[in-house]
């Protein structure tokens, strides 16, 4: 995560031994049929997840499509309507101790004490673990070294900037030594550069064969970091793949359009993928080939007055995303 | 992996001690209004007041049970301000229970309070008060106060629960702080109006202060004090019953 990093985040000493024997296999997590209901609001409709031990998923959606209810229910913070988790082989409800020894959750909000220092929050942890006085005082000092915190260690977190914060929030989800790890939205209101350190986290956090669940809004950061992707939207899984098959799904290219008039715009944006007003400027999916453009062109704009220029995009997962969910039409 | 309830509560019950440390308006505020309120007892009212002995001698133990309701109140807002956070979240990823949650905020406001109602006894000992205890009636005095520090500071975290913010908290809090007036801690009940004499015979602090008094000045006490102990652990039980149900309906 940052330059003083080691590389090494678990597996070095006592507690993280657990990993030998689990019951469904390969899978870190495994969920079939989670529903959840808040009141009236059907949050969770059937979500089925199954993410290899020591991948990467993102679960990828909108604000209120379900991601941090469904973390709640993996995490065993909420039990499920219907429908069964487990999550490092044992059953989220009817074993959650067992869950919860091989977990940690990094949640939205920072769950950092402002008024303890960062030395003192991950001993605490430590203790918390079960560790001894001495042991949770050189694990504390290993994860400061690690995020780059040895210099901030004895001031109260209050003083941290916001990445600081949040690298200090992500230790102490850390110190128990995780096998399964929930990172909820975990680069929201981050600085480009902390994002940058979080992202390489996860990548270290996955080379030392730990399953990554994270939650996210940004596409870049599911096709950056992400194995496989999950699509959630009104409480479904849309699509899941990895971002490669996600993205083919979607034809391989868009070809972006840019209309002469408002009334030529109005009249073709009913197809698009892809709709910037402003520019007057849409976009359709395409093979990328040269003949099935030419006939597009050919089709969308007969008279060929129309269109003003046009390009040839990849397909990016934004795409991908706006065309499964029917967001943005 | 996770470790056994009391070692998580003791735990946590450093974090709470070392946050309010921290936290000097608090603190100042839990120290200092309750020997400025002794101050202005003695020294504004007492002069009007008749308990048949120095005023100073009267009020003390209920000046000390004010102390013990101001330090308790800002375990209501400590439980409050957790409860908005992702921290309970953590702590049960942990799976730390709400009982030893809450455990640990009662653990250090005990320990605050001790450490406040010591400052007004020192302040009382300075302007005049003079017990007449012996070693044994003082750790009885003592042991009655921790019981009672220990009954408000769980009763504070049930108001911290059902507040849903750290001001309504506050606030609620208030409730318990007033308790002290309609009782034997300021003036003689026999003073009050015929009405009122029923609830402040019969609300648990008179007990607690009429145990104190006698404790502390080596006169009989007859039950209080044992009336008192019934009190405290009632409410103690009570409050910690409903402060594990309202801490899992709240984490739902």
């Amino acid at each position: 995560m940052t330059t003083h990093a080691s590389g090494h985040l678990s597996g070095a000493t006592g507690t993280g031994t657990a990993t030998a024997v689990h019951p469904t296999g390969t899978l870190g997590i495994h969920a079939t049929g989670l529903t959840k209901t808040y009141g009236d609001v059907r949050v969770l409709d059937g979500i089925d997840l199954a993410v290899p031990s020591g991948s990467v998923l993102a679960l990828l959606g909108p604000n209120g499509a379900g991601k941090t209810t469904t973390v709640r229910i993996l995490a065993t913070l909420t039990a499920p309507d219907a429908g069964t988790a487990r999550v490092a082989g044992h059953h989220t409800v009817t074993e959650r101790a067992l869950v919860r020894e091989r977990i940690s959750l990094t949640g939205q909000f920072a769950a950092v004490d402002d008024l303890q220092t960062g030395a003192e929050t991950l001993r605490m942890m430590g203790r918390l673990c079960g560790l001894a006085p001495r042991a949770a005082r050189a694990r504390a000092d290993e994860l400061l070294d690690r995020f780059g915190l040895t210099d901030a260690a004895a001031r109260t977190a209050k003083t941290y900037s916001g990445g600081m914060r949040r690298r200090l929030d992500l230790a102490a989800s850390l110190v128990s030594r995780p096998e399964v790890i929930f990172l909820d939205e975990p680069t929201t209101g981050l600085d480009p550069r902390s994002r940058q350190d979080l992202w390489e986290l996860v990548r270290e956090l996955r080379a030392d064969g730990t399953t990554v669940l994270l939650t996210t809004q940004y596409l870049e950061e599911a096709d950056r970091l992400a194995d496989r992707v999950a699509v959630l939207a009104d409480g479904r899984i849309a699509a899941e793949g990895t971002p490669a098959e996600l993205k083919a799904r979607v034809a391989g290219h868009r070809l972006d359009l840019t209309l002469t008039t408002r009334a030529a715009y109005e009249a073709l944006a009913p197809r698009a993928v892809h709709l910037a007003p402003d520019d007057l400027t849409l976009g359709v999916t395409t093979d990328g080939s040269a003949a099935h453009v030419r006939a597009l062109l050919d089709e969308l704009d007969p008279d060929r007055t129309a269109v003003d220029r046009f390009a040839v995009r990849t397909a990016t997962l934004d795409d991908v995303f706006l065309t499964l969910t029917g967001a943005d039409r | 992996m996770t470790t056994a309830a009391p070692a998580s509560a003791l735990a946590l019950a450093g974090r709470s001690l070392r946050i309010s440390r921290r936290s000097p308006d608090a603190l100042i505020a839990a120290l200092m209004l309750p020997v400025m309120l002794m101050l202005i007892f003695v020294y504004f009212f007492g002069g009007a007041i008749d308990t048949g002995t120095q005023y100073v001698t009267y009020v003390v133990p209920g000046a000390m049970l004010l102390c013990a309701g101001f330090g308790a109140a800002s375990t209501a807002v400590s439980v409050a301000d957790d409860m908005r956070t992702g921290v309970i979240d953590r702590f049960r990823t942990l799976d730390i229970g709400g009982i030893p949650i809450l455990a640990g905020h009662v653990a250090a406001s005990v320990l605050r309070n001790l450490l406040s109602t010591t400052l007004v006894l020192a302040v009382a000992l300075a302007i005049g008060f003079r017990p007449q205890a012996g070693p044994a009636a003082y750790l009885a005095a003592a042991g009655l106060l921790l019981a009672y520090i220990t009954a408000i500071s769980w009763l504070a975290a049930v108001l911290g629960l059902l507040a849903k913010t750290p001001e309504a908290a506050g606030g609620f809090t208030f409730l318990m702080m007033f308790l002290p007036y309609p009782s034997s801690a300021f003036v003689p009940i026999e003073t009050m109006p015929g009405w009122l004499h029923g609830f402040a015979e019969h609300q648990p602090l008179t007990p607690v202060i009429e145990s104190l008094r006698a404790l502390l000045l080596a006169q009989p006490a007859g039950s209080a004090p044992w009336t008192a102990l019934t009190w405290c652990a009632g409410i103690t039980a009570v409050a910690m019953t409903l402060a594990g149900v309202l801490f899992r309906s709240r984490t739902r």
